[in-house]
């Protein structure tokens, strides 16, 4: 049996959970408020009115999310060098010629860049949700806020919907194991040397694993290396 | 006039609407002479009154009007205005505010919520609270500050223009109850009518060269229009815009916005489909042979 190597700790997945089920709800209802195509959305969620009381708090809830996450990840989202060179061979990556990629750090670009946009979408939503939560309280004469917000909300909410889409897509069709990661924290030594191997060579030492590990020992990010 | 009330428009509304052109109904419309009205407030208290709208404690700012803006359980406001004319005399401006019944309603270009806000084939704009979420968009959408917001119902609020009298071939509240006939009631086209013709009678005997009528185009016309001293300032009558037009932010959101991100997402979900047919998951090496490495 292979080594098997802590990709994410408890705390991590409980965090990444959480941030995906409000988000879910507030990508749900949002687009229930977004398209009359869509209003069902909301009925099947408890009825419009009700969706819309939940909208706002779990909007807080979810940004309160992205801001545990920045506190957590803030030290290995940052781009680099490394990512760079990745990024320019992007496009073999997309098409699955990851033979002879340069080799990435515990996240890629691509996973970086959706951090950081959920990261910077979720901080407009908040602000601009904030201003929609409150509408009657932004003065007359500055309605021209109430105004913009309007148009931020819904740009930011749709650039979250795609970045979402390609997130879940890669997260569990294309990159086989990754589900299984941020479930069950776990993956093989193998998955690890493939997608991640500059994250693989630090918390192994850089040497190849044939054998169980200590996951205590292997584990990454704040507690590892 | 009388009988029900069709429905041409409908907010957030997928599919057709059930009134559109089946009925032969004329466009009605309020007008209201800024230059009779007198200030005594009793279209106020009589809105109040067919409405049976609960009171409330209102603010005193030491002036004549009752409080400082419409509200939920308000509807209709006299707005007072101290103002100086050109020549130093001082003259009051008095304004029944209420909502305007755009013919372009920006609250209902701006609603979610499917059937909360409809618009009657004879032009009135009504609420239906038994929809409404409470999202308060109608707020952002309206260039004339009109829907209010009811924190306990999470309903909004505003004028009807009174639709339940109007369906039963009545006139509105406030017009019945007016004692100087600065207001009237009957089909838009009456009413332009008459303002015109109350507006050149101001110009060509009372030496106000620039009375005029109050119907801005920017919002299609509205149901509500004024016969003003001069209508090149209509905001010195207590906040009335110049030129009033739906945000075109509300536009581009529920235009161009709504149909591309449709696209984009559609668009996504195809892409993303194609891509696996055509690429499919990536590998990862057994563990077996990477365990024989």
């Amino acid at each position: 049996m292979s080594g098997r190597i802590l990709r994410y700790s408890l705390a991590e997945r409980v965090m990444h959970w959480a941030a995906a089920v409000v988000y879910l709800y507030v990508a749900a209802t949002g687009l229930a408020f977004y398209s009359p195509h869509l209003y069902w959305i909301a009925a099947v969620l408890g009825g419009a009115p009700t969706s819309r009381f939940w909208h706002p708090w779990m909007g807080v809830a979810f940004c309160a999310a992205m801001a545990w996450m920045l506190r957590q990840w803030a030290g290995d989202m940052g781009i680099t060098d490394a990512d760079r060179k990745w990024a320019a061979a992007a496009a073999r990556y997309i098409r699955n010629e990851d033979e002879g990629l340069p080799p990435v750090g515990r996240f890629n670009y691509g996973q970086k860049y959706f951090f950081w946009t959920m990261l910077w979408a979720a901080a407009v939503l908040l602000a601009s949700g904030a201003v929609l939560w409150f509408p009657e309280r932004i003065p007359w004469g500055l309605r021209g806020l109430r105004e913009a917000a309007i148009l931020l909300h819904v740009a930011a909410a749709l650039v979250t919907v795609g970045a979402f889409l390609i997130h879940v897509y890669m997260g569990t069709a294309v990159v086989r194991g990754g589900f299984t990661s941020i479930v069950r924290g776990e993956v093989t030594a193998a998955w690890a040397e493939m997608h991640h191997r500059l994250w693989y060579d630090r918390v192994t030492g850089g040497e190849s694993i044939a054998g169980p590990l200590d996951a205590a020992d292997r584990t990454s990010g704040r507690t590892g290396a | 006039m009388s009988g029900a009330l069709r429905i041409q428009k409908i907010s957030g509304h997928a599919g057709p609407v059930p009134g559109a052109g089946t009925q032969r109904q004329e466009r009605v419309a309020k007008l209201v002479d800024t230059t009779t009205c007198i200030g005594c407030k009793a279209c106020e208290v009589a809105c109040l009154e067919w409405n049976d709208l609960p009171f409330r404690e209102t603010r005193f700012d030491n002036t004549y009007q009752t409080m400082p803006e419409t509200a939920w359980n308000y509807w209709n406001l006299i707005q007072f205005r101290e103002h100086t004319r050109a020549d130093g005399s001082f003259e009051w401006l008095m304004r029944k505010d209420q909502c305007m019944h755009c013919a372009d309603p920006g609250c209902l270009a701006a609603c979610p919520a499917d059937g909360a806000i409809v618009q009657y084939q004879n032009g009135i704009v009504d609420f239906q609270q038994e929809y409404c979420i409470g999202c308060q968009y109608c707020v952002t959408g309206c260039p004339f500050n009109i829907p209010k917001y009811n924190p306990q119902a999470q309903k909004m609020f505003k004028c009807t223009l009174c639709s339940d009298r109007v369906a039963q071939g009545l006139e509105p509240a406030c017009i019945k109850s007016c004692p100087t006939g600065c207001l009237h009631f009957g089909t838009k086209e009456d009413m332009k009518t008459m303002a015109e013709a109350r507006a050149r009678q101001l110009r060509e005997h009372s030496g106000l060269a620039n009375a005029g009528v109050y119907d801005p185009a920017g919002v299609g016309g509205t149901g509500v229009i004024y016969v003003l001293h001069d209508v090149t300032h209509p905001e010195a009558y207590g906040g009335l815009p110049r030129d009033p037009r739906v945000p075109w932010t509300v536009r581009l959101w529920k235009g161009p916005l709504k149909w591309l991100g449709s696209l984009a997402m559609a668009g996504g979900l195809i892409g993303i489909a194609v891509h696996y047919l055509r690429f499919g998951p990536k590998q990862v090496p057994e563990p077996e042979e990477e365990a024989k490495r």
